[in-house]
């Protein structure tokens, strides 16, 4: 600290007795205003010591003579929070789905819960975007097979598929080569049949050898023509949707084996309301039905 | 007449034969003091064409800032009825028959970018005329002052009241002041909050105790700081907090009229007797009225400083002095340095007020200014943002069509309901659905004055798949009567059919 006494000629002012490059720094005093704002913030800080939660210690930490918790305030707000949604659910529980999709509020409501819920759920199986994948169905395109009505998807969710519980969405396409029900060839013959029946170049010999075997083993399910029955879940065949693949190494295996996916029942795990905004969600993203 | 020199007035080398004083003291050892103590200053009362000015400029100010959120503006139902109003909850500006939303801050930025730029041109050619006379630390510095005179006399009356013991006469004095002040104060931070709110409704919950929380913050807050700013600390603002000072050499040059005294014309100063000969001597009678009235403390014969607002009150000061000791006015004037040095020499020079600087800062001013009002006059009656869906960005329909989702986003900007019709460009055979709706056009209400999100999707049909490429640009429009506005998208159809 100690220095030579240097006064700068200019201004009078003294110097600290620092230099850099020629330049000196003059010593000026600080304004009292600064000063009274400093020692202000120093009885604030020691006030806050005080009244703040504030020192760490080797069993825990000073608690302050306000008791302030971060941890206590965000539990009180999250008790707000389920307060304020429990007025949205009041909502959704008494408004018919179709009430809830026509109504601005009400719907955007709505498809905030279930984005939210379809991500934490339904997601695993159908993808964030909702458009599955192979053995997994898309959501967000026109096929629906237990349809696509407000009503629909509601039940569909609630009760869910193949799950075996009383309700549950039920259908089951036999394994024909796996049971040995049909010959290798005949399933042969009929993937040529399949093929042809969503409008692509297939083998015309094996269509025609094809056309009873067809009518008697599959057309119970998908109709003669192919078109499928939403009743009975059974897809439609002649359009450009498949879920397990569309090719005919895809389709020969599935008459071969007849595969089937399980989704499970909500029912139980997700409140009513949840599933109705789970159903007016994916029915909008889906362009409705 | 005599001439009434005031000696108790420190000289102009007053600081740092005070802070040397303070030293002397031996508060902080060789080092010197811990703080430097303010100056007080004392401003005398000054007559004269820039006091009279300053005094119009100081009414027509506060009364444009008191008034203004009062004026009533006819606007239809539902909306405020304030001709100027900052509305943060619905998120609106409202100013005459400008209505602003958030998204169009941007014209703001316009009207600041100008303030700046007319700054630059107003100190490029007449110095600090904004700190003189039109910034709120001195208006409002000039009011305390006429309150502090009221009370406690003018400047020898206030020196002799501050020395005198304490009294009940200084009390109440003292007293009085500061709760006029403090009024004052007050006031203002009331004032300031008419801004955002309904005023006349504001201002019956303001004392019911039901107005807004951030009401009695924003007037707390704003009564301590005028009350501290401008009763307190003065000039010490303009010296310590103000940046403008210390950025205003940018804009200053040898042609800007500054407060000037004029050196070669006052010098050799010194006192004069009535009959005595002006031979061989300046005009100065050092009789420190400028110094005196001076409301930053400074001596403008010491030439042009940091500390001077270029407020004038030295000149007024001064002039009057020499028409009492019968001298030429104009001793310290608004002038440039140039013509000072012109005349200085005997040569004669005029004021040169158009030069490329200020050329630049005027075409600079009307360019922004023009921008500005441009995109204030032909902005659009509706808006339309676009976002288009990314999981997933296509979807595969039974047929084969493709279908894109896309979330609009249509902002109404008129005071009444309007019906969009929206269509989108770009594919041909195109179709738009919307639950409920499906056609080549889907129509949407949105309310007066709002925007309305709405979930649309575009499907292409199948028999142009193989023509499609996998993205192409298209562009949604929205149409209700004359109002319009359109936004630029992709339609993804993503690879080639896999069948």
């Amino acid at each position: 600290m100690a220095h030579e006494k240097d006064t700068d000629e200019v201004t009078g002012v003294d110097t600290t007795g620092h230099e850099w490059d020629g330049i000196k720094e003059l010593d000026n005093p600080l304004p009292r205003w600064w000063l009274w704002v400093w020692y202000a913030s120093i009885a604030w800080s020691i006030g806050y010591w005080i009244l703040m939660p504030a020192w760490p210690g080797i069993h825990g930490y000073t608690k302050g003579l306000l008791h302030q918790s971060d941890r206590v305030e965000v539990s009180k707000q999250l008790t707000a929070l389920d307060i304020k949604r429990g007025e949205g659910a009041a909502q959704l529980r008494t408004a018919s789905l179709e009430q809830i999709e026509k109504d601005p509020k009400l719907n955007a409501y709505a498809q905030q819960v279930g984005q939210s819920v379809f991500g934490d759920n339904c997601a695993t199986c159908h993808g964030i975007g909702g458009t599955g994948g192979k053995g997994y169905a898309n959501l967000r395109d026109d096929v629906w097979l237990w349809g696509g009505k407000l009503e629909d998807i509601q039940y569909t969710i609630t009760h869910g598929v193949r799950t075996g519980a009383d309700g549950a969405r039920m259908s089951m396409m036999p394994a024909f080569g796996r049971d040995e029900m049909l010959q290798p060839a005949q399933i042969d013959d009929l993937t040529e049949y399949v093929v042809k029946l969503s409008n692509r170049p297939a083998d015309a010999a094996a269509v025609a050898r094809a056309q009873p075997l067809f009518e008697a083993q599959c057309s119970a399910c998908h109709g003669v023509e192919g078109k499928g029955m939403v009743e009975l879940g059974a897809p439609n065949l002649t359009d450009a949707d498949w879920l397990y693949g569309a090719d005919r190494t895809a389709i020969r295996g599935q008459i071969f084996s007849g595969n089937g996916g399980v989704m499970p029942t909500w029912q139980g795990r997700l409140s009513p309301e949840t599933i109705k905004a789970l159903a007016v969600y994916i029915h909008s993203n889906a362009g409705g039905q | 007449m005599p001439t009434v020199i005031d000696n108790t007035r420190p000289k102009s080398d007053a600081r740092s034969a005070v802070s040397a004083a303070a030293r002397a003291k031996g508060k902080g050892g060789p080092e010197g003091q811990l703080y430097k103590p303010r100056q007080p200053i004392y401003p005398k009362l000054v007559h004269g064409k820039w006091r009279a000015v300053k005094w119009a400029l100081l009414i027509f100010t506060l009364a444009v800032y008191y008034i203004t959120p009062w004026i009533r503006w006819h606007r239809p139902d539902g909306f405020p009825q304030q001709a100027a109003l900052v509305d943060f909850t619905g998120r609106r500006f409202y100013f005459f028959d400008i209505q602003l939303w958030p998204q169009e801050v941007y014209i703001f930025t316009g009207l600041l970018v100008m303030a700046a730029l007319a700054l630059f041109l107003v100190t490029a050619l007449f110095g600090r005329l904004w700190c003189g006379y039109a910034c709120p630390q001195t208006v409002w510095t000039d009011l305390y002052i006429v309150v502090e005179r009221l009370f406690e006399g003018d400047r020898n009356a206030r020196m002799r009241l501050d020395a005198a013991p304490l009294s009940f006469d200084k009390i109440w004095r003292k007293t009085g002041k500061h709760l006029v002040w403090l009024g004052i104060a007050f006031g203002t931070g009331g004032a300031w909050i008419f801004y955002f709110h309904d005023a006349p409704n504001l201002i019956r919950t303001f004392w019911t105790g039901d107005a807004p929380i951030t009401a009695y913050a924003s007037c707390f807050l704003l009564t301590c700081t005028t009350y501290i700013f401008a009763g307190w600390m003065r000039e010490q603002v303009c010296t310590y907090m103000c940046p403008w000072p210390r950025i205003q050499g940018a804009m200053l040059d040898d042609h800007s009229l500054q407060v000037t005294y004029l050196a070669y014309r006052g010098e050799t100063r010194g006192p004069h007797k009535k009959g005595q000969s002006w031979e061989g001597r300046g005009d100065c009678i050092d009789c420190h009225q400028c110094v005196v009235v001076c409301p930053m403390g400074i001596d403008i014969r010491d030439g042009a400083q940091m500390e001077c607002i270029n407020c004038g009150l030295c000149v007024d000061a001064c002039d009057e002095m020499m028409i009492k000791v019968g001298r030429p006015t104009g001793l310290i004037a608004y002038d440039s340095d140039y013509v000072v040095a012109a005349r200085s020499k005997g040569e004669k020079a005029v004021y040169k007020p158009i030069r490329s600087r200020t050329i630049y800062y005027a075409l600079a001013m009307s360019v922004v200014g023009g921008l500005t009002l441009w995109s204030l006059v032909t902005r659009p009656k509706a808006d339309l943002s676009v976002i288009r869906d990314r999981n997933p960005i296509f979807v595969r329909m039974h047929d084969g069509a493709v279908r894109d989702g896309y979330t609009l986003k249509i902002g109404n900007r008129t005071f009444e309901p309007r019906t969009f019709d929206i269509t989108f460009e770009g594919v041909p055979g195109a179709r738009l659905s919307q639950p409920g709706q499906t056609g080549r056009t889907v129509s949407v209400v949105v309310p007066a004055d709002q925007v309305a999100p709405l979930r649309v999707f575009v499907t292409a049909p199948p028999d142009l798949e193989g023509e499609r490429p996998a993205s192409v640009p298209g562009r949604f429009v929205i149409r209700s009567g004359d109002v319009r506005a359109e936004t630029k998208t992709v339609f993804l159809s993503g690879a080639a059919n896999p069948q």
